[in-house]
């Protein structure tokens, strides 16, 4: 137990802020995700072949390629990709991306991927006398999406939605190859130096099943919340 | 570019060893725990879906560095003769997968246990078939067939996790491309061949899954 001590002595200070870390890589990837599924999901219920295409390879590539394979693209081809940019307009020293950027960037671009399936099967499965009714009721494009469509998109995708987040947590644990401190990296460092890596890493089970129990509680109750009115469907 | 392209497929080939051999090991697992899921004694029950709640909530990375890293650290494992496999990272990244899938496994097979209408077991029970013949011979080749889509997303999943290999030294297709990645600093190109190399392999493996969702549809 005095492994898990706050102070110099133990590893539990640190173990806390890498967990603090891991929930801030894993939320702000989840939204880089639905910012990237706000973009695809459109592309892919779209009539235009072109524009499905574009979605589709986005989405086939992402889900039919190792994570890691991902991540390893953008640890090392992102500062590259970002001095060739700086470059153009005149800049040529070396830049380092952040770690905490990168891993975001990565694991958001995975997380988009599952995000946009999922939302393209909520928008699917509303009832097309939804989109007829709000025509009817004269809404403009804007109102008929934000209005009508989208609150009914996230009650549907929600329960989708909670897998994904799942993913989305548990992928973060492979940034720690990017050496970004969060949960596994910091068992990593705390198993190397104290010679127990049977305690860190068992710890580490535990922290990122806490972590998924609690989220998913919070969902549940977000879950009872938007489909208040359908309990009896 | 053209290079790397052999490299990476004799890599290719270690990713498939790996993933069918953790997919057979953990068939029997997930089919075993699927069993006990159903069992009605709750002790049998609960430690199933310990099992099932425990690897499918934590990360596959920790699995692996629990088996690989951790399981040394027993000074009892090593003097047994479970620690000429646990000494390998080849096995232990096995043993990792095999449980993780089994794990996954063990719901989808429970699931389509749980939907097989009663009524078909019931006629096998009115021609006077024994109960474990309708086990084996009615229930499980449905429950297989139902299984089938949501195991073939599993079989993919695992392909990705096989990538995992490389974070305890094995050379897989995953290893072997950061290996390149970091000799010749060229991560779009080889990210290109690798990448294309698993998403044939998730083409073939999709493909296959539908041929036998034909096959044995009813």
């Amino acid at each position: 137990m005095e492994l898990l001590a706050f102070g110099d002595t133990g590893w539990g200070d640190e173990l806390f802020y890498a967990t603090l870390m891991t929930i801030a890589v894993a939320i702000t990837a989840m939204l880089i995700g639905f910012f990237f599924a706000l973009i695809f999901t459109p592309l892919k219920l779209s009539k235009n072949k072109f524009l499905n295409l574009i979605a589709n390879t986005y989405t086939t590539i992402i889900r039919g390629v190792p994570e890691l394979l991902v991540i390893y693209l953008f640890f090392f081809g992102g500062s590259a990709a970002v001095m060739f940019v700086a470059s153009i307009f005149g800049y040529g020293e070396y830049i380092e991306i952040n770690a905490f950027i990168t891993g975001a960037f990565s694991i958001g671009i995975i997380s988009g991927a599952y995000s946009t399936e999922v939302f393209r099967g909520a928008i699917q499965s509303i009832d097309k006398g939804q989109f007829e009714a709000a025509n009817v009721l004269g809404l403009n494009k804007f109102g008929k999406f934000f209005k009508i469509i989208l609150p009914q998109t996230l009650r549907l995708a929600l329960p989708n939605l909670s897998n994904v987040w799942q993913i989305t947590l548990k992928d973060t644990s492979l940034i720690s190859v990017t050496g970004l401190v969060e949960i596994m990296r910091q068992s990593y460092v705390a198993a190397g130096s104290t010679r127990d890596p049977l305690f860190f890493y068992s710890f580490a089970a535990v922290l990122y099943l806490l972590l998924t129990f609690l989220s998913m509680k919070l969902i549940n109750k977000l879950e009872v919340k938007y489909s208040r009115g359908f309990s009896g469907l | 570019m053209v290079n790397s392209f052999p490299k990476l497929l004799s890599a290719a080939a270690i990713t498939l060893k790996l993933l069918s051999v953790s997919l057979i090991i953990g068939l029997f697992i997930g089919l075993l725990f699927a069993i006990l899921r159903l069992n009605k004694n709750i002790f049998v029950n609960r430690f199933a879906y310990g099992y099932s709640y425990l690897f499918r909530g934590t990360p596959l990375l920790v699995q692996i560095f629990i088996i690989y890293f951790g399981l040394g650290q027993i000074e009892y494992l090593r003097t047994t003769f479970l620690w000429t496999i646990l000494k390998e990272p080849y096995w232990c990244a096995i043993i990792a997968f095999a449980l993780n899938t089994g794990a996954y496994t063990s719901e989808i097979l429970r699931s389509a246990f749980q939907t097989i209408k009663p009524g078909i077991i019931e006629a096998g029970r009115s021609l006077g078939i024994s109960s474990k013949i309708i086990f084996y011979k009615i229930q499980i080749p449905i429950a297989i067939r139902q299984s089938l889509p949501a195991y073939g997303n599993e079989i993919i999943l695992m392909m990705k996790g096989t990538s995992l290999a490389s974070t305890v030294t094995l050379m897989d297709l995953t290893g072997v491309a950061k290996y390149i990645i970091s000799t010749t600093f060229r991560p779009v190109e080889v990210f290109i061949v690798a990448g294309g190399i698993y998403l044939f392999m998730t083409f073939i493996i999709h493909n296959v899954i539908k041929f036998l969702e034909k096959k044995y549809s009813f």
